[in-house]
């Protein structure tokens, strides 16, 4: 236990100095968009293609059991609220986090064991600026936009689902999909996943460039970035929504 | 405090440990400008420890260390920033950045360390490869050069801003004999061209012999003979001179 609570603060306070390091020149901008296309890159065809799975599923599931209600026209609500409000972060959060925690964990850790972070400090560069502030800083602004992509993902294969079955149009999907939508649906579950890449990158970023293994040090740390920042989601997650309902009670439904 | 005089590199009563493993024990060595010094000892008497502490990417538990005028163990980052600005380290493996062009990592400090304007900086590139015979592969990333070209693009690297101390880490390992002497050339080429200040951390006695103005012997994380190839073979010490005799 107070291994685990070690590691916490360890890992507090090395978020706590990329924060710091923000306001400190250079802004490594250069850096911060390699990033961001790196992670966008990385995830971008995985999101939308689990979105739009996983929006096509929803609905098959969601029909059969509204149909017995006589309640189909509540499977585009049922479906955008859902992804906007739930599927969509925590879902995206995941994916993230295998994809691009276990990156960054196993790519600064391979920097460690190379050496190259030696380099970088030999070149009298600061290598926590150049190299972690840059991957927390594209993980947390990535996030919310990848979002926005398994989302819409989602409501398109929720629509071609529900197209194969009842031929329902595209705009009356759509026109029943925001018809109960209030704007507290959006941007709070979509803006806590910017808290979500904070602790990926944070977490990936401290495991890998800490690391002191060696070789052997880089599965582990990819291994670790992928279990401990996705726990971690989760973790935000559950915190995040009573946040949200504390901010803005109307989103509680 | 000592004072340094006129060394580059001054060591005084250094020691450094790991956990409970003593790593070097109360070391003491100078190195003047413009001289070659080869540290030799075999693996794991804190040969590569030393040259670590000299660019300050570890800190001494006891001990003193100078880099010309300036004593590096109690120096505040901006100030060890301007220290290491003096050295180049040429790493065991090279550790080139593998995400970049060679030219991207020899540009790197130049684009962040210096105020050369673009040309400038595509010049220095130009001259430094061709000084190691890499011009024509700048485009290629590290996973595409060879072990020697490796070397040799991380010696390209470390004198990309013109050190004046250069420090190399194994700089022989993992090479053939004759590449081995290639950039044993290239280290001496640079010293008798540029003044350069080398200190070499070996265990290839060839190597030492070739290079080395003076040479170090450690064993065990203390220093058993210290003076020139001909001295440190009439060495007191018997690993020393067993050490001296295995080329």
């Amino acid at each position: 236990m107070s291994n685990v609570l070690e590691i916490a603060g360890d890992v507090s306070l090395f978020g706590f100095r990329a924060i710091t390091s923000l306001f400190s020149r250079p802004l490594e901008g250069d850096q911060i968009r390699r990033q961001i296309a790196e992670v966008g890159s990385k995830s971008l065809l995985l999101v939308i293609a689990s979105g739009f799975a996983l929006g096509a599923v929803l609905t098959l599931h969601t029909r059969s059991t509204l149909v017995t209600f006589g309640a189909t026209a509540w499977i585009p609500t049922v479906q955008s609220l859902a992804f906007f409000i739930e599927i969509g972060p925590l879902v995206t959060g995941l994916l993230v986090a295998g994809r691009v925690g276990s990156g960054i964990g196993a790519v600064l850790s391979n920097m460690r064991a190379t050496e190259q972070i030696d380099a970088i400090e030999s070149l009298s560069i600061d290598s926590f600026k150049y190299l972690v502030v840059p991957r927390i800083i594209a993980c947390t602004l990535a996030l919310p936009v990848l979002t926005l992509f398994l989302d819409f993902s989602g409501l398109l294969g929720g629509f071609l689902s529900e197209y194969s079955m009842s031929r329902l149009s595209f705009q009356s999907y759509i026109a029943s999909s925001f018809a109960s939508f209030e704007w507290s649906n959006f941007y709070p579950p979509t803006l806590k996943t910017a808290v979500f890449g904070f602790a990926i990158g944070t977490v990936s970023s401290f495991l890998g460039y800490t690391t002191n293994e060696g070789a052997q040090g880089v599965g582990r740390a990819a291994t670790r970035s992928v279990v401990i920042s996705s726990l971690l989601i989760i973790l935000l997650d559950v915190l995040l929504i009573k946040f949200i309902f504390f901010m803005y009670p109307e989103s509680a439904l | 405090m000592i004072d340094n005089g006129a060394a580059a590199v001054a060591f005084h009563q250094v020691s450094k440990s790991f956990g409970a493993k003593r790593v070097l024990r109360d070391v003491s060595f100078d190195v003047h400008a413009g001289e070659a010094l080869c540290i030799l000892g075999r693996s794991g008497t804190g040969k590569s420890v030393t040259l670590k502490l000299i660019i300050s990417l570890l800190k001494p538990d006891n001990g003193n260390i100078w880099i010309e005028q300036d004593e590096i163990t109690h120096l505040k980052e901006a100030d060890l920033s301007r220290v290491r600005r003096k050295m180049g380290f040429l790493f065991q493996d090279a550790a080139l950045f593998d995400s970049l062009t060679l030219y991207e990592n020899l540009a790197l400090p130049l684009l962040r360390l210096s105020d050369k304007s673009q040309d400038e900086v595509d010049f220095v590139i130009d001259r430094v490869l061709k000084q190691v015979g890499l011009e024509n592969d700048k485009r290629k990333m590290p996973s595409e050069l060879s072990g020697g070209m490796r070397k040799r693009a991380g010696l390209a690297r470390a004198l990309v801003l013109e050190p004046k101390i250069l420090l190399a880490d194994e700089p022989s390992s993992g090479l053939d004999r004759i590449t081995a002497a290639e950039i044993d050339e290239l280290l001496l080429k640079q010293k008798a061209e540029h003044k350069t200040t080398l200190i070499v951390v070996t265990h290839d006695v060839r190597g030492a012999r070739n290079v080395g103005d003076r040479i170090v012997v450690l064993d065990r994380g203390k220093l058993i003979a210290d003076g020139t190839v001909g001295e440190v073979e009439q060495s007191e010490n018997e690993t020393a001179r067993n050490l001296m005799s295995e080329c």
